[in-house]
């Protein structure tokens, strides 16, 4: 394996459903937010003032004291032009920097490819969650999946240990005999013996983990949690990957966006202190983003499908400020409805792959987009 | 001893269909291997699970609006059916033909797509390109609806030409032009509205409307075209009649359908018979079935070479499992998680990465994808309460005479009931190690769960990880 320890490393927590921009960030001094969000506002007085123009949404707690250091980034009117308001496609263009046609590649997956051509670390890219979310997928980019981490691996149902493990062995031997003839047979023991030595090293994470943290019992938190334990067992990730849902909030917005944030921001606060516990604050960077954000007007219990987003930057090397204007809410600056975004993603993927993983981004994002500098330099 | 024609038998039956437990296999066996062919190729009624008996469980796949539901909906048919190859020959032109849910928002449409692939998958190659071109969700996807007399959008066209029958090198650009402006005017009714609502992912105030294809004729470029050589007013039907008389579309369809029905790897045995599927395309009028036929007798399909030369598609190796171990032939709570397991392992059905469909053959593997299939196979082959694990259980005491199997019967009679599957030496020899591990099994009055049924269960746990059974 080579050695890449102590880089640089990216941690992306994607809030699946299209989380509402407008009462994430919310711009409480404009009255139009109060005409146009009737019933899906959040009130004047709650909000957790940031600038006297916006504030964050009153569960953002952790996220403000972050923000007062200086480590929080707020990319406003995030997005790309054309917005479409399908979560799947949406997504899909997040996930391959491909707004006009069905990218085949996910930009991470490339990300990941150009950190390890040769495929040296199974581990250096890893979702925390079932399946593989596009962003990571990319032919002949192996990426680890974790469901659980403490029981990740081969054979996880069966409960009985002395009967696993020697499950296990027999499945080593099977797989890891000498390479014969047969390339399909070669290849599929090596990949057997990746997977299996990607789940040892995996295994060994958290006995190397210990902090004084603790996380929610939630299940963000618990993902959080073992991507900190992954990237201080220092096994060389670069990208390790996580989802929250679901932010898709049509009815009953309010309760449900609180306790979305609330996870989010809890979660995100305790990396930060964990990342801080082990002096290793500059070493990781936390990219939130969401597919769209929200429709402007609410629909008097929740809010529909929308475009203009807003993205975070967390950490201890990014450079804490606004990024952007927040678009305006006058009639004639919307979009059918909506925000209108005034920051292309790539631009942030730019930033993020030149100054925080050393990649040259235009191949990857599929062009050239002109950098926010969200990195102290 | 494992005769020739049972082994033949299952490897027809993995490409024909997702596998055989041995009961089944049995009823083709009696059929003889020729009219085991026809079989296959001609479906009678499926059998599959009915949509009432669906829809008491499941209101996601009454509606069929979204996607995990409606995927599942697909994977319940593929269990339960008893014409598999009307299930396969669907997949096939779903993993050609690739539509997919992202730009659609549109799973009933989706799946009528499916269901037009089990009508006319198997029947004229001319006819199928027709309904292709006509079909709304491949109308939306590849941006049709777009595509008028006044401004052309190329999407179709090319794709038409590239990626569904001819393949690229075989026409040029203008080829491409001209055949996208023979398809103006092919849409979709309502097409404006529709198109926004699928951007949208608008489910008001209708739900999710089926759409219907319409031809437009004041939206349809009239103009005489030149396409690969010939010259006329040609309309779509015009284009599709030229495309099908090409040796170029025989080959493309002949290597098509060889890769995922024959093997992975064309060698020179494989072009063979590429050769005489292509002889068959044009003999028989563009007939899929016989081309089909052509390639299940030829010498190379039924030789040891095309044996295990397939890697499992995610599909394969979900379903092939499940209709093994006898599970959910009835509705079960929670059947999304397991259609989704097919996407964890990299294919999710009416969700293919993009209109080239999905990467086969040896690059469905990966360490993660890998390890989803071992633990999807190995936990479904390993309940001995499943009704497919007691048939073979039931079967093992059978053979063994006294209930008593020594370790190597176990370890062979296990291959040979989940396959038979053939293994190298090495495989043979861990797996009789491991039955060693506890001796001779004695299956005399076993019961439910006990241990002698447990050894059996650990037994096919094993085989079903084993690198073989990854293959087709």
């Amino acid at each position: 394996m080579t050695t890449t320890r102590r880089e640089k490393s990216l941690i992306v927590i994607q809030l699946t459903g299209g989380n509402d921009y407008l009462n994430t960030v919310v711009p409480y001094e404009d009255g139009r937010y109060y005409d146009h969000r009737s019933t899906v506002n959040i009130p004047q007085e709650k909000v957790i003032p940031v600038d006297g123009q916006v504030g964050f949404n009153p569960s953002m707690g952790p996220i403000k004291t972050l923000w007062d250091e200086g480590k929080v980034a707020v990319i406003n009117g995030i997005g790309y032009q054309t917005p479409n308001r399908s979560h799947f496609r949406s997504m899909d263009i997040w996930h391959t920097a491909e707004p006009d046609s069905i990218g085949r590649e996910g930009w991470l997956g490339r990300a990941i490819r150009d950190i390890d051509p040769q495929g040296d670390n199974v581990l250096t890219g890893i979702n925390f969650g079932r399946g593989l979310p596009r962003a990571l997928g990319c032919p002949g980019v192996s990426v680890a999946s974790v469901g659980d981490l403490a029981t990740y691996g081969l054979f996880p149902d069966v409960r009985d240990e002395e009967l696993r493990m020697f499950t296990l062995e027999a499945f080593s031997r099977m797989y890891g005999g000498a390479a014969g003839g047969d390339p399909v047979l070669n290849f599929l023991g090596q990949t057997g013996q990746d997977a299996l030595h990607g789940a040892d090293i995996l295994r060994t994470a958290p006995a190397k983990y210990s902090s004084s943290v603790e996380y929610a019992p939630n299940s963000l938190a618990q993902n959080v949690k073992a991507i900190s334990q992954v990237f201080h067992a220092d096994l060389g990730s670069r990208v390790l990957y996580t989802t929250h849902a679901s932010f898709d909030t049509h009815s009953g917005e309010l309760l449900t966006h609180a306790k979305l944030w609330d996870e989010v921001a809890g979660a995100v606060g305790c990396l930060m202190d964990d990342l801080e516990e082990h002096g290793r604050e500059d070493d990781a960077s936390i990219l939130i983003f969401s597919e769209f954000g929200r429709r402007i007007k609410d629909n008097g219990s929740g809010s529909d499908h929308g475009s203009g987003g807003v993205a975070f930057l967390i950490g201890g090397a990014v450079d804490g400020g606004m990024y952007g204007e927040y678009p305006s809410l006058a009639e004639a600056e919307q979009l059918e409805g909506d925000l209108r975004s005034n920051n292309d993603f790539r631009s942030v993927y730019t930033d993020i792959l030149e100054d925080w993983m050393g990649l040259d981004a235009a191949p990857i994002v599929n062009g050239q987009f002109e950098k926010l500098n969200l990195f102290r330099s | 001893m494992i005769s020739n024609d049972t082994s033949l038998m299952a490897h027809l039956l993995r490409r024909a269909g997702f596998g055989a437990s041995r009961d089944e296999l049995e009823e083709y066996l009696e059929m003889g291997y020729d009219g085991a062919v026809e079989a296959l190729l001609n479906p009678s009624d499926p059998g599959n699970m009915p949509d009432d008996l669906i829809r008491r469980y499941h209101v996601e796949q009454s509606e069929l609006r979204d996607l995990a539901g409606s995927a599942a909906y697909w994977m319940y048919r593929m269990i339960s059916t008893t014409s598999p190859m009307e299930e396969k020959i669907a997949l096939f032109w779903h993993s050609l033909f690739a539509t997919g849910y992202a730009k659609l928002n549109q799973a009933r449409s989706l799946l009528n797509q499916v269901d037009m692939f089990r009508r006319s998958g198997l029947e004229n190659f001319e006819d199928l390109l027709l309904e292709l071109s006509k079909d709304p969700a491949m109308i939306l996807w590849l941006d049709n609806n777009e595509n008028h007399g006044s401004a052309v959008n190329e999407n179709y066209g090319r794709e038409l030409l590239e990626l569904f029958s001819m393949g690229i090198g075989n026409y040029t650009e203008d080829d491409v032009k001209e055949c996208a402006r023979a398809f103006t005017g092919w849409t979709l009714g309502n097409a404006e509205y529709m198109s926004i609502r699928a951007a949208k992912d608008s489910i008001w105030p209708y739900g999710r409307i089926a759409w219907h294809f319409e031809y437009r004729n004041e939206d349809h470029d009239d103009g005489e075209k030149t396409f690969l050589g010939e010259t006329g007013r040609f309309n779509g039907e015009d284009i599709i009649a030229i495309i099908v008389k090409q040796e170029s579309t025989a080959r493309f369809l002949a290597t098509r359908l060889f890769e995922f029905f024959a093997a992975d790897e064309v060698t020179e045995g494989g072009e063979k018979v590429i050769h005489e599927m292509m002889a068959t395309y044009f003999s028989s009028g563009y007939q899929i079935r016989d081309m089909l036929r052509t390639m299940f007798h030829s010498g190379y399909f039924k030789s040891e070479a095309a044996r295990f030369a397939r890697v499992k598609a995610p599909a394969e190796m979900v379903v092939g499992a499940i209709r093994m171990a006898g599970n959910y032939q009835n509705p079960a709570l929670g059947i999304e998680k397991v259609s989704n397991t097919m996407l964890y392992m990299g294919q999710g059905l009416l969700q293919p990465p993009s209109v080239e469909g999905w990467h086969e053959g040896l690059e469905w593997i990966n360490s993660g994808a890998l390890l989803e299939r071992v633990n999807f196979a190995a936990k479904e082959l390993s309940d001995v309460k499943s009704p497919g694990v007691r048939s073979i259980i039931d079967r093992l005491e059978a053979s063994s005479g006294d209930g008593v199997l020594v370790p190597s019967d176990l370890a062979d009679r296990c291959l040979d009931l989940l396959g038979p599957i053939q293994v190298s030496d090495e495989t043979r020899s861990v797996l009789v190690d491991y039955a060693s591990r506890q001796g001779d099994l004695d299956l005399t009055g076993h019961q439910l769960g006990d241990e002698a049924e447990q050894r059996v269960g650990n037994m096919l746990r094993l085989v079903a990880a084993t690198k073989e059974y990854q293959l087709a």
